[in-house]
């Protein structure tokens, strides 16, 4: 099965463990991906806060080039790539006539045919299936899963289980032996693209994230997205000099904790990438 | 010859705003046939209808066309008139100039073109009306009152006490609605029960009023005064002449544990079961769901125990058929409940409750006997928050409306906890406080100002519980936007009033419409607010609306005018604007050639089969006729009628024909 991967500018750049683990993953089941060829920026946060037509256009381009090079089903592990992609796509769906000038302006066939995947919908889909023979390390670990806010919104888009409460990621764990608790801090904000101008706001949301979790006694904190890993990892010294803490929680990929389950190393799926040290093995 | 008049009203400035009427009058003036054209400020007016009635006479006019609103409005106006005027009433029409034109176009030519052209096409039309005699039919003097609520109760009461016979129908065990399960009420805190019983008991006992609970309305059909009604009385297991009401059986019942609805499933109750110790009759009804004879097909220890042997385990439903002249609906409403919310955590929290839940807890005859703890672990709750407006004035909820009882409710609450928790605090989190009503916002500020209730603007975005308490993150916009965190025991939202259960099916049944809320609609938001669309019908209380309960039993009470109203003339008269099918000379009789598709399409069954005899006595030909009584004249009959031997009075074949020929033609 051939897969076509966006992997954006976080999975080659300050996500490369996320990016080793899922190709980690996908080479430990028999499925290969191939790089949408010439891929551009998908306008990320901030081409849609300045112009609508360039934050539909950027990611149209993108799923144009998987069409053409015949690609049906794309995975975009990172959440903001994939919210960016899903909502064009569907906006273009909705709107024909917005539709026709994104095809003017990319001077491309658009048709959005591509199904896109994000990495949980991968995993639910291709992975799990051949879960249960492949585990020889079961993830012994009480995990609070963190989902962020761009994987299950915009909720009418989306159509995520539950926009509130998700839970696919928290059964998506539990297959793997862990013990997902009861975390309401799941889908607050991490502060997201602030973690660059404005580090004091992330430390402050960040904290609260981290805190809750490991008030509730969990292990590790696991995510499916790039921001939320460089908000809660990456920026853990300035959350614990902001709150004068000294969180030491780790922060894992799901596509990690899976690859480790099914006997996979810590170097294999870049867990010795993490600023925070991750003592899970 | 046809000498038509016709009569172009301005409606204020609703018409003539944008179509130029003297043209109109001045154009039609000049057509065929027309003998008088006019125009006038207010044609509904005294003036106006004088204007018609002496041009009626001055021109011996032998048609009227008004030109103004809708004929849903006015028409009855204006036949009266012309039927003062010495004209058949069925010789006037009416051409919607405002609904169909003013209203839905710019001021400009073609508008007014518009307009001459609806008005030239009542004119051909009533050129070939005729004179037709309204449609005389009894009136059955015996009212159906569809719930037992408050408002059910104050209609049946007011009805009966004008000396007309009621039958209420209740599909609970008990009457009492939602009132029977409310503490004290806004704005005066008096007890809810105390005010309640005595009318219910009033009801059971009134020899006016027939009492069937455990019931559901099964058909209606028929018309205002000559509804036939059939009625599906569930079996409740038991002889209710043999019972005494003594609930032995309902504490020897082994099956405990079943969630129990007066309490909002704050506390337990047996299969067999009374559902309140006031209710009315005081008699219990075996829940057969979740009884474990009906399951198991053994115990019996009801009817073991029972010293008059009034079980009977066997006893069907039984079906009535009831002849009704009016029907007064009251069904009610009900209310979203904490599983709704999402953000507030599904429903999984206990000791997040709804309104009704809080009433049970403050109510001396709840289960905690009046004592505010919290369903967890049956502590005081020290902080309590109370969220309004959950659900309701949010359309990403898919419920736009103000609940409108809720701001006042939430006061309430907020009141009681005070008074009874002293140390404690109450915080709300409202929108807008909507407290229009007399001494109603008084009482809020009596909340705030001597309660000392914590008021914060904002909404709340998420509660989720921590270390066993409900932390409550909001928002206070009067601080400029400022995030809250409080630390609750117990959470009560004001959660958005909604159509009751089965509301859409009763009025399917009914024929009467509803809204996009399935809330009863009524006939006019403002002038007729109590009619339903069709006549004999009517609303009371918070099946049309969230209502409070001052604003249902006004509303009951003008049910109750209506339906006296009504009942206070021995006959009706009705449109005769029904479907007639042919009749021509032997052998022939009709055109009809017996098909009987008619019949099958008919949605009234107006369409009955008549007999042709000859000298013999042998029947030679059947064919349709029209039930008078019974035909709302919809027409289906006449478009599927393959022989054409259907017409329809006042909108005939030729008529609707004229109509489009008109169109087509210069004029
Ligand atoms: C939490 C809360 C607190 C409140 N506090 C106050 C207060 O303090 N003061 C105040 O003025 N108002 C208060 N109200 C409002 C009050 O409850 C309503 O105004 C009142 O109950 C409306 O009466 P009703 O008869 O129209 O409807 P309901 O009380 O809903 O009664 C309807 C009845 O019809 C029956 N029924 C339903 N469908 C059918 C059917 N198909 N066939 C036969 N029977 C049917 C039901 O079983 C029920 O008995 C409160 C409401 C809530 C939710
Ligand atoms: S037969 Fe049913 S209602 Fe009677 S006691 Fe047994 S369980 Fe209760
Ligand atoms: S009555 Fe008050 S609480 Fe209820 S919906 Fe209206 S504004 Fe909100
Ligand atoms: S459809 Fe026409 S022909 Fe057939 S029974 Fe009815 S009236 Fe007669
Ligand atoms: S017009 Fe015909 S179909 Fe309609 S109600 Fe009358 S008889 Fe029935």
């Amino acid at each position: 099965m051939k897969f076509g991967i966006y992997p954006g500018c976080s999975l080659t750049g300050s996500a490369r463990d996320y990016n080793e683990s899922v190709f980690a993953l996908a080479e430990a089941f028999d499925l290969e991906f191939a790089q949408i060829p010439d891929w551009n920026c998908c306008g990320a946060t901030a081409a849609h806060n300045l112009n609508k037509e360039l934050s539909l256009a950027l990611p149209a381009r993108i799923l144009a080039l998987a069409e053409q090079n015949g690609l049906d089903e794309i995975i975009v592990p990172c959440a903001a790539c994939y919210s960016r992609l899903v909502v064009t796509q569907n906006e273009l769906k909705k709107n024909p006539e917005l539709k026709n000038r994104i095809r003017e302006v990319l001077e491309m066939d658009y048709h959005g045919t591509s199904k896109i995947l994000n990495v949980i919908e991968w995993i639910d889909k291709y992975i799990i299936p051949k879960l249960d023979e492949k585990i020889v390390k079961p993830f012994n670990y009480k995990v609070a899963c963190y989902y962020g806010c761009l994987l299950v919104r915009p909720d009418k888009v989306l159509n995520y289980d539950r926009a509130e409460d998700p839970q696919t990621m928290d059964i998506v764990m539990s297959k793997i032996g862990a013990d997902p608790i009861y975390y309401p801090y799941k889908t607050e904000c991490c502060g997201a693209g602030f973690s660059v101008s404005r580090t004091d706001i992330v430390s402050k949301l960040s904290g609260k994230i981290i805190e809750d979790a490991e008030h509730r006694g969990a292990d590790a904190i696991i995510v499916a997205c790039p921001m939320c890993h460089s908000n809660l990892d990456m920026r853990r010294s300035d959350i614990n000099k902001y709150w004068k803490t000294e969180y030491k929680i780790p922060v894992v990929f799901v596509t990690q904790a899976i690859g480790l389950a099914i006997g996979l190393s810590s170097e294999k799926v870049g867990l010795k990438r993490h600023f925070v040290e991750v003592k899970i093995s | 010859m046809a000498r038509i008049g016709v009569f172009i009203c301005h409606c204020g400035e609703n018409i003539s705003a944008t179509v130029d009427c003297g043209k109109v009058a001045e154009t039609i003036g000049k057509l065929k046939h027309v003998a008088y054209s006019t125009e006038y400020k207010y044609m509904c007016s005294d003036p106006g209808q004088t204007l018609i009635k002496e041009a009626i006479k001055e021109h011996k006019l032998t048609g009227v066309v008004v030109a103004a609103c809708s004929p849903r409005m006015h028409e009855p106006t204006f036949r009266k008139a012309c039927a003062e005027g010495g004209l058949n009433p069925f010789l006037c029409e009416m051409a919607n100039l405002r609904e169909h034109c003013s209203w839905v176009h710019e001021k400009n030519d073609l508008t007014t073109e518009k307009a001459i052209d609806i008005v030239r096409i009542q004119v051909e039309k009533v050129k070939l009306n005729s004179a037709l005699q309204p449609i005389r039919v009894p009136v059955t003097k015996t009212a159906m009152v569809i719930g037992g609520g408050i408002a059910g109760i104050q209609s049946a009461l007011d009805i009966a006490n004008t000396g007309h016979k009621v039958i209420m129908i209740e599909r609970s065990p008990s009457i009492g609605g939602h009132m029977s399960q409310l503490s004290e009420t806004f704005p005066t805190l008096d007890c809810s029960q105390c005010i309640l019983t005595p009318r219910m008991v009033e009801v059971a006992q009134h020899p006016n009023i027939t009492l069937y609970t455990y019931a559901e309305v099964e058909s209606v059909e028929g018309f205002i005064g000559n509804f036939k009604v059939k009625i599906r009385k569930k079996a409740k297991s038991l002889d209710e002449k043999t019972c005494t009401g003594c609930g032995l059986c309902t504490t020897k019942c082994p099956q405990k544990k079943i969630p129990n609805e007066f309490e909002q499933g704050m506390g337990m109750r047996p299969a067999i079961y009374i559902p309140f110790p006031q209710a009315v009759p005081n008699r219990p009804v075996i829940d057969r769901e979740h009884c474990t004879y009906y399951i198991k097909g053994k115990c019996k220890i009801c009817e073991i125990v029972c010293p008059t042997k009034a079980i009977r385990f066997d006893q069907p439903d039984e079906i009535l058929e009831l002849e009704i002249g009016a029907i007064v609906v009251a069904t009610g409403f009900d209310i979203k409940h904490a599983d709704f919310f999402p953000e507030y955590g599904y429903g999984k929290y206990k000791d997040i409750i709804d309104g009704l839940q809080f009433e049970r807890l403050a109510s001396a005859s709840g289960p905690t006997t009046g004592a505010i703890l919290r369903p967890s672990d049956g502590q005081v709750p020290k902080n309590i928050v109370f969220i309004a407006c959950a659900g309701s004035r949010d359309p990403a909820k898919g419920i736009a409306y103000c609940s409108k009882i809720c701001c006042m409710y939430t006061a309430k609450h907020a009141m009681l906890y005070k008074h009874k928790v002293h140390e404690g605090k109450a915080y709300v989190f409202y929108m807008d406080i909507r407290s229009g009503g007399k001494n109603y916002d008084e009482f809020v500020r009596r909340a705030i100002e001597e309660d000392h209730v914590n008021y914060i603007r904002g909404r709340v975005s998420t509660v989720f519980e921590r270390d066993g308490k409900l932390i409550v993150k909001g928002v206070d916009t009067l601080l400029g936007a400022q995030p809250v965190e409080i630390v609750a025991d117990m959470v009560v939202l004001a959660t958005a009033g909604v159509a009751n259960s089965g509301a859409e099916d009763l009025a399917q049944k009914l024929h009467v419409s509803y809204d996009a809320h399935k809330f009863f609609a009524e006939a006019h938001p403002k002038l007729k607010p109590i009619e339903t669309n069709t006549a004999g019908i009517f609303l009371a209380g918070a099946c049309q609306n969230p209502k409070d309960i001052p604003d249902s039993v006004s509303q009951a009470s003008g049910a109750a005018v209506k339906v006296a109203g009504l009942f206070s003339q021995n006959e009706l008269t009705r449109e005769p604007l029904v479907a007639v099918v042919n009749r021509t000379a032997p052998p022939m009789y009709s055109t009809c050639v017996g098909c009987f598709m008619c019949q099958s399409v008919c949605p009234y069954q107006a369409i009955e089969r008549e007999d042709f005899k000859n000298r013999e006595g042998k029947i030679v030909k059947t064919v349709a006729k029209i039930n008078e009584g019974l035909c709302q004249g919809c027409g289906t009959c006449v478009a599927l009628c393959r022989s054409k031997s259907i017409d329809l009075y006042g909108y005939s074949n030729n008529q609707v024909y004229a109509e489009v020929v008109a169109l087509l033609n210069e004029y």
